[in-house]
């Protein structure tokens, strides 16, 4: 008998099926807990600005028209010199950068290059405010895990549709089949700021 | 070994123990902070506690699923009835060439596994799964997910219980886990990864807590270390006299399942405890250790009936229950043992009894019998 077959079967004999469960054997899950926050959308987005903070990330709200300059404002506070950013980063973005140098991560930067950057912009998926998190989903303007995990520093744009206010809620609207990182302040020593695009 | 001799070297130490204390202090209070600003963190458990009964009572098929879910993702799924045969999977997958990376979990310390941490040069990684999602074939680990986004050869590792069967799942096992174990609303890094990796069930042990039907509960853990945040016992022992497996309270009901009630470390783990039931009120997918503790005190003391020699507790027992079998047996019983005891007393109180039941006033008194018995002080007051 194979480990395979074996396991199974030591599964199956070890907690065999009850009568008593009915015909599909399914056990209920009750999902009594809250899905949603009862909130004004501009009251969401100030709990998610309240939240990040509270795990120790810096966060600033914007107008769409300022990301550029805010961000500029925020990389040169931090004196950096030259970011990674992923090769589809909205050009937009970067256009008010003098004296950073943007990395595009095309071809894909070697470790050591990560290392030595002064930090990583990326966007996100979708951020959630009761818990102050953002989510990346290697989709469009946040590239590769790696870009995340190995610069010192991480400056992630989040617009203000993107943001839910609860696990539930992101859970529900998150792909399970791309590689999926939820970033909830800062960890290991890297340092995490949050722009709030507010449309 | 037995728990409290383990335990006698890790009391002795003063500094160990307040650097304990202070820690236990520290999380117990990140914890409750946590846990008490969500005003629906009982329904949170209730849910919990029945998405993880659902995955042992329907354990195979998920079990089947899941393997399923992870081949059409590119991935592969292997099984290994014990720690050797998981060790030698492991091997028997990683490249010779290259020394692997890894990141510890509960399972990996169980198999004895070691290796560097990943880094960016790392070319083959093992990783000890948090846990997996069945119905996608999806791999979640709490940290940043080094490791998960290697160019060459992933080996997850798991136990066969650590998944859950729904992607939706997931919004409950993140909050539980986070809060009641970080003590925080989320950890401060959570990463996934769906299919494309060498996944590694391990047995191990695991169907023999299953086959108990009142043990398996203990299955239901997800591996937050709540229950020994909160434990008076641990927080003064540490880790260690809990032997080779899971520490803590959690560690006391599953290490004799798996380990047996006849060697002396499963055997003596079910009693280090106080069941003040700490460990109970916090265990986020309401796992009652309490409960479990007295249940496997039971099969402890069982074991004990089938030896051909009866220990000096099963004998005073076996006399207890002859005396307190009949009425006038008792009363004598009664009688007599009080004369007797009554010469030993000092001063009001008994400090030590002879022999073996010295032990019990090893570290309290016993006080005095009065002279009456209360059955007697009850017929003469009619």
């Amino acid at each position: 008998m194979s480990a395979r077959e074996e396991i199974l079967r030591r599964v199956r004999a070890a907690f065999p099926p009850d009568p008593a469960d009915g015909e599909d054997g399914v056990v209920p899950v009750p999902r009594g807990y809250p899905c949603h926050v009862d909130l004004p959308r501009g009251d969401v987005i100030a709990l998610f600005g309240e939240r990040v903070a509270a795990r120790r990330a810096a966060v600033r709200h914007v107008a769409a028209d300022e990301l550029a300059v805010a961000m500029a404002a925020m990389l040169w506070a931090r004196e950096a010199k030259r970011v990674a950013v992923p090769a589809d980063l909205p050009r937009g973005w970067l256009s008010g950068l003098e004296g950073v140098r943007p990395l595009a991560d095309d071809p894909p930067l070697d470790p050591a290059t990560l290392a030595e950057a002064d930090g990583v912009v990326t966007g996100c998926a979708l951020a959630i405010a009761e818990t102050g998190t953002v989510v990346l989903d290697g989709g469009r303007a946040q590239g590769r895990r790696a870009l995340t995990l190995i610069p010192r520093h991480h400056l992630c744009v989040v617009h203000a549709d993107q943001i839910v206010g609860t696990v539930p809620e992101a859970v529900g609207r998150l792909d399970p089949y791309p590689p999926l990182s939820w970033i909830s302040g800062p960890s290991d020593g890297r340092s995490l700021e949050i722009l709030v695009v507010e449309d | 070994m037995r728990f409290s001799d383990a335990a006698r070297p890790e009391l002795a130490d003063p500094r160990e123990r307040r650097t304990r204390r202070q820690a236990a202090e520290d999380a117990r209070a990140r914890q409750a902070a946590a846990t008490g600003e969500l005003p629906d963190w009982e329904p949170l458990r209730e849910s919990g506690a029945a998405i993880r009964e659902r995955t042992l009572r329907e354990l195979g098929t998920h079990l089947e699923t899941l393997e399923t879910a992870v081949a059409e993702e590119g991935g592969r799924v292997h099984w290994a009835r014990d720690a050797n045969e998981a060790r030698r999977i492991i091997t028997g997958l990683l490249p010779a060439d290259a020394d692997a990376a890894l990141v510890r979990s509960d399972v990996t310390d169980e198999l004895g596994l070691e290796g560097a941490e990943p880094g960016p040069h790392t070319k083959a990684a093992v990783v000890g799964a948090g846990f997996l999602v069945a119905e996608t074939g999806t791999l979640v680990v709490t940290g940043r997910g080094e490791g998960l986004s290697i160019p060459g050869t992933l080996v997850v590792v798991a136990g066969i219980e650590d998944i859950v069967p729904d992607w939706t799942d997931l919004e409950v096992l993140l909050q539980l886990l986070a809060r009641a174990g970080a003590g925080l609303p989320l950890h401060p890094a959570v990463a996934t990864r769906t299919g494309e990796f060498e996944l590694v069930l391990v047995d191990n042990g695991r169907t023999k807590v299953l086959a108990d039907p009142v043990g398996r509960e203990a299955l239901r853990c997800v591996h937050c270390s709540a229950c020994s945040d909160v434990c008076p016992v641990f927080e003064r022992t540490g880790p260690r006299p809990y032997g080779p497996g899971r520490a803590g309270p959690i560690g006391a009901v599953l290490t004799p399942q798996v380990r047996g009630v006849e060697v002396s470390l499963g055997a003596s783990l079910p009693f280090a405890s106080t069941l003040c039931g700490a460990c109970a009120d916090v265990c986020p997918v309401k796992i009652d250790i309490p409960g479990l503790l007295v249940h496997l005190r039971g099969r402890v003391v069982d074991a004990r009936r089938r030896r051909p020699v009866p220990n000096p507790e099963l004998l005073l027992m076996r006399g207890l229950a002859w005396s307190m079998g009949d009425e006038r047996r008792y009363e004598q019983t009664v009688v007599r043992r009080a004369r007797w005891a009554r010469l030993l007393v000092r001063d009001g109180r008994i400090r030590r009894l002879p022999g073996l039941l010295g032990k019990w006033t090893d570290a309290r008194d016993l006080p005095a019998p009065p002279r009456r018995s209360f059955r007697a002080w009850w017929r003469r007051r009619g």
